[in-house]
């Protein structure tokens, strides 16, 4: 049955990473490439005469298609991934008689994913548009790893645990925000504030899509009749 | 009947596929998400953006 296991991840992460990959070129991909334009001072938001003004419009997705094949295939890497973990705790849930999954269920844990993974890191360390400068990359991983660990122990507990148990995972989920994340002591972004704001929207709600998807498919996959 | 067969084929998962597919995620997330080599990091770049994981 570990195979079962294993091909279920598999599919239901490439599926859902192509669905994610082909909502990011829809939407996430021409906001990241207009940010580059002011990482790279191709567009200049504000500038030395003191007016915050610059032209709106992406610059289209170019043709660098090695570079967006990559997007794809990290896309797929990514999701297969966490498609894996996914079918992991499922499978783990089950063994320990805690639910037995559905289809529709899986729609629920892959909004829990998003939350745990997405929603709750972002929620301290929003998606950065390329070229916002950042405080050091260590503690912000250890910040973002230790979050999406607390958030997905504590929707767990929420799900799982009885009384005031249950009731501890409202702690886990608060306590990475109460600590705060790391950040610079100035504002040193080169964009314009709206672009920046789009970028985060843009980017949590594909994910969103891309985890519900993912969250479905492996439940399907994982609950499908074999003959 | 259908629902008894198929509890059955899937409470026949034990521990350790579980535990091998949580170590097979991660070491895939690690490589698309955490690891610094300039050539995952530029391969990758877009994708870290889309998804917001912390990559420079």
């Amino acid at each position: 049955m570990s195979q079962r296991l294993l091909t279920s991840a598999v599919f239901a992460g490439v599926a859902a990473g192509l669905i994610a990959a082909a909502l990011q070129f829809m939407f996430v991909i021409p906001a990241l490439l207009e940010g580059e334009l002011f990482e790279t001072g191709a567009r200049i938001h504000f500038g030395a005469d003191g007016s915050p003004e610059s032209d709106r419009g992406a610059p289209g997705l170019g043709g660098d298609w090695g570079r967006h094949l990559m997007t794809v295939g990290f896309n797929i890497v990514t999701y297969v991934g966490f498609g894996f973990l996914m079918l992991a705790a499922m499978a783990f849930a089950e063994l320990r008689g805690l639910t037995m999954i559905t289809a529709r269920q899986g729609l629920i844990w892959g909004l829990c994913g998003f939350v745990a993974i997405q929603l709750a890191p972002a929620f301290g360390l929003p998606p950065e548009l390329p070229g916002t400068p950042a405080a050091e990359i260590g503690p912000r991983q250890t910040w973002w790893l230790g979050t999406l660990i607390a958030t997905t122990l504590g929707l767990w507990v929420i799900a799982f645990g009885r009384g005031w148990v249950a009731l501890s995972g409202i702690v886990l989920i608060l306590a990475p925000h109460l600590i705060g994340a790391p950040h610079l002591e100035a504002y040193w972004g080169v964009a314009p504030p709206e672009l920046a704001a789009e970028f985060v929207s843009l980017s949590l709600g594909t994910a969103a899509a891309g985890w519900t998807a993912l969250g479905g498919l492996c439940a399907w996959f994982w609950t499908r009749d074999t003959p | 009947m259908n629902a008894t067969t198929k509890t059955i084929s899937r409470a026949d998962v034990t521990l350790l596929p579980i535990a091998f597919a949580v170590l097979g995620g991660l070491t895939l997330l690690f490589a698309s998400g955490y690891a610094q080599a300039s050539v995952l990091h530029d391969a990758a770049h877009d994708q870290r953006h889309a998804m917001a994981f912390p990559c420079h």
